[in-house]
């Protein structure tokens, strides 16, 4: 009894989250966001079957997310012109389909070679689909892309999906549905022998498994569900682009994954939501955002290569052994130098980039929130500099603290191995 | 016809010796250190901006000395400081690492130049015809950049094959541990050879710049394409990596000068679902030409035209 509720449980409050998540966040903005992250979970944790479940790191994974969504765009309209009544979901399971022969049928190629390679040989895919489709027009539908009206598609029980709302919940229940059964292919013999391709693939290859096939397998799986949040992202935006399954897009999804952390289950959940949330609200505030997610990409992969959920699941590690108070005077030392830190950090570079801009014939007045700095007199810059290179000089002197802490706190492992 | 088959070889083998001066670069870091640098189309970007902002200033013959030497700097500074740390945490974090790298450069390239190309032009001393063939004048910049790059060439092959530093360089390729017993400081070796090829690739850059468009998404065109070459040549091949160059940029470069569709070969009526095929010229497919080499490549001969080793 106490393990169904243990197992169930989980489950039941995503359900619960998913279905309120509206009830809490009114406005329009919070709902498209919302469906956004939605979408993007999907697509996180279809990318996270290949790099955290099978080790294989993939640059052109935008590839079956944008053909699933052109297929399931082109489905639609091809099915409202022949008045041929389908309801809406069942075009997120042709942008699915679409996904998975497509990912059957480039995995033949790029299954060919694993590590490294497997990576240049997703991007070379990559650019290959992306070019072609300024020349394939009638699919693809050229520099403008293909548009469509969710609406013409037949009732669902009664639901036109045209209002955002309905959308949210079309999309919170695939997501639903996504995570449970990527978290059931986790626990299959097939998810398995994937984790064991990923720690030691000449192991596996002589147990009588061809890696081959398994990164095959990989591919057509994770084509499959990203080829779902293609479709979903279709009849959300009702157009489909070029751009969506070009290399920005498979740049953001490695790092939607990568942030939250591919060691675990929860980590491209939490990175899409994360992510996706900053993309929205940073390119409000500063047109440079994408510096910044490089910059904060460089730092996970430096500092914390476990992404968001690793870090929290060391420190959890810690708190069951009771080790945790020994981490908090340290912490308490080095978290204020690096908010300082990073506060003059992000101060120079607005600076810098309002200094450029300015002999590009843009105003020199910088705008911070209620802040008005000019970039023209020394004070802002001295400030920037003080609470940088101040909070800088603090953070390299309080971190052998942190360590020292942390090797007081658990011997054995490593900080940021997680 | 003899006109176009003499211009395209010429300036196939140019695109071809430009690309194998970074392909170069980037399969002895591959060999040397297990690490794929994917921000190496970015220092040779770095290289044309750096030329072009020290010609502004000094002139441009500087500009192709220094501007190299400081692309090198860079690299090394970012071996040092950032690739060693990532060392410990496996190949696919260092490969995560320079790509996040290469999104980091292409934003302060952006901020500092500007997103729209900056006027890196020829300068004076070069902007003459070499010479005249078949009633077409070929610029003399053109001769330049294929006569550095195959000095670099030459200059790289003797520093390898008859040196002592080529001696431990190749040594290290192979037998690291062995290289550090004998008391080389394998690291520091490590921090000169990725130095070296990101200056290879500055070089690159700055005399590429001037004939080339000099503007922020320079690395992101050029980048999936030296990727290519390496994969075709064959995994930490040197000899792999010249051919396929040379491939790559001849089969590109024909490619463009040839206008012709199917539909100029087989008549103006498409078959169903072929219409947008049909009145494709070749020159336009041009772009995808070396994606879909590498699939042929990689169907027929998964370990690259002259690699040996499955990585």
């Amino acid at each position: 009894m106490n393990r169904t509720i243990g197992f169930l449980a989980p489950w039941l409050v995503t359900a619960a989250a998913l279905a309120a998540a509206p009830v809490v966040f009114r406005s329009d903005f919070a709902l498209t966001t919302l469906s956004l992250i939605g979408i993007n979970v999907i697509f996180a944790l279809s990318f996270n079957i290949l790099l955290g479940q099978t080790g294989l790191l993939s640059f052109g994974h935008a590839v079956y997310y944008g053909l699933g969504g052109f297929v399931a765009i082109q489905a639609l309209n091809a099915a409202e012109g022949a008045n041929f009544d389908l309801p809406l979901p069942v075009f997120v399971l042709v942008g699915g389909l679409g996904g998975l022969v497509f990912g059957y049928l480039f995995g033949l190629v790029v299954s060919q070679r694993g590590g490294l390679v497997f990576s240049m040989i997703t991007l070379g895919i990559g650019e290959l689909v992306s070019s072609s489709s300024f020349i394939l027009r009638s699919f693809f539908g050229g520099e403008g892309g293909i548009a469509t009206d969710r609406t013409k598609a037949a009732a669902f029980f009664g639901h036109k999906f045209g209002p955002q709302i309905e959308i949210y919940y079309l999309t919170a229940a695939c997501c639903f549905l996504v995570i449970m059964a990527v978290y059931a292919l986790t626990r299959t013999p097939l998810g398995r022998i994937w984790n064991a391709a990923r720690e030691d693939p000449e192991r596996v290859e002589f147990l009588g498994y061809r890696p081959e096939t398994l990164r095959l397998y990989a591919c057509s799986f994770a084509a499959l569900f990203a080829g779902v949040a293609g479709g979903l992202s279709a009849i959300n935006f009702e157009i489909m682009n070029a751009q969506q399954l070009g290399a920005q897009e498979s740049a953001l999804v490695l790092l939607m994954a990568y942030v939250g952390g591919t060691g675990h289950f929860l980590g491209p959940i939490l990175g899409a939501a994360v992510i996706t949330y900053l993309e929205v609200r940073l390119s409000d505030v500063t047109d440079i955002w994408q510096l910044y997610f490089g910059v904060l990409f460089i730092g996970v992969v430096m500092l914390a290569p476990g992404g968001i959920t690793g870090w929290i699941a060391m420190h959890v590690e810690a708190w069951r052994r009771g080790e945790i108070a020994r981490l908090a005077p340290s912490y308490a030392l080095v978290a204020p130098a690096i908010v300082v830190t990073a506060v003059g950090a992000v101060l120079l570079i607005e600076l810098t980039h309002r200094l450029f801009a300015r002999t590009m014939g843009e105003s020199a007045l910088l705008q911070l929130g209620p802040f008005t700095l000019d970039t023209a007199s020394v004070a802002p810059w001295v400030i920037g500099g003080v609470l940088g290179f101040g909070g800088g000089l603090v953070v390299r002197w309080a971190w052998p603290r942190v360590q020292e802490a942390w090797s007081a706190a658990a011997p054995t492992t490593k900080r940021g191995a997680a | 016809m003899s006109q176009l088959i003499a211009f395209s070889l010429l300036n196939g083998i140019l695109f071809g010796m430009l690309l194998f001066m970074m392909a170069s670069g980037l399969t002895l870091i591959f060999s040397m250190m297990g690490v794929l640098n994917f921000a190496h189309a970015s220092f040779y970007m770095l290289g044309a901006y750096f030329g072009y902002e020290i010609s502004r200033r000094m002139g441009f013959w500087p500009g192709v000395v220094i501007a190299p030497l400081l692309v090198g700097g860079v690299g090394a500074i970012v071996e040092r400081y950032g690739l060693r740390r990532v060392h410990g945490y496996g190949h696919v974090s260092e490969l995560l690492f320079t790509f996040g790298l290469a999104f980091a450069i292409e934003q302060l390239v952006e901020m500092f130049w500007g997103k729209t190309p900056v006027d890196y032009s020829v300068p004076r001393s070069l902007n003459f015809v070499a010479f005249r063939m078949f009633g077409t004048n070929y610029p003399a910049y053109r001769m330049f950049i294929l006569l550095t790059a195959t000095a670099m060439f030459v200059f790289l092959v003797a520093i390898l094959q008859r040196t002592r530093v080529g001696l431990i360089i190749r040594a290290a390729l192979t037998h690291p541990q062995m290289v550090a017993m004998l008391g080389h400081n394998v690291p520091r070796v490590f921090m000169a050879v990725f130095g070296v090829g990101c200056a290879l690739a500055g070089l690159s850059g700055a005399i590429a710049g001037p004939a080339l468009v000099t503007q922020p998404s320079m690395a992101e065109e050029l980048g999936p394409i030296l990727f290519v070459v390496i994969i075709i040549g064959g995994m930490g091949s040197l000899a792999g990596a010249f051919v396929a160059s040379l491939l790559v940029g001849i089969i590109q470069t024909f490619a463009v000068a040839i206008n012709v569709s199917l539909s100029e070969v087989f008549g103006p009526a498409a078959p169903p679902l072929l219409s947008d095929l049909w009145t494709v010229t070749v020159a336009q497919l041009a772009p995808i030409i070396p994606y879909a080499l590498l699939v042929v490549v990689l169907v027929f001969r998964p370990t690259g035209l002259m690699g040996t080793r499955e990585s």
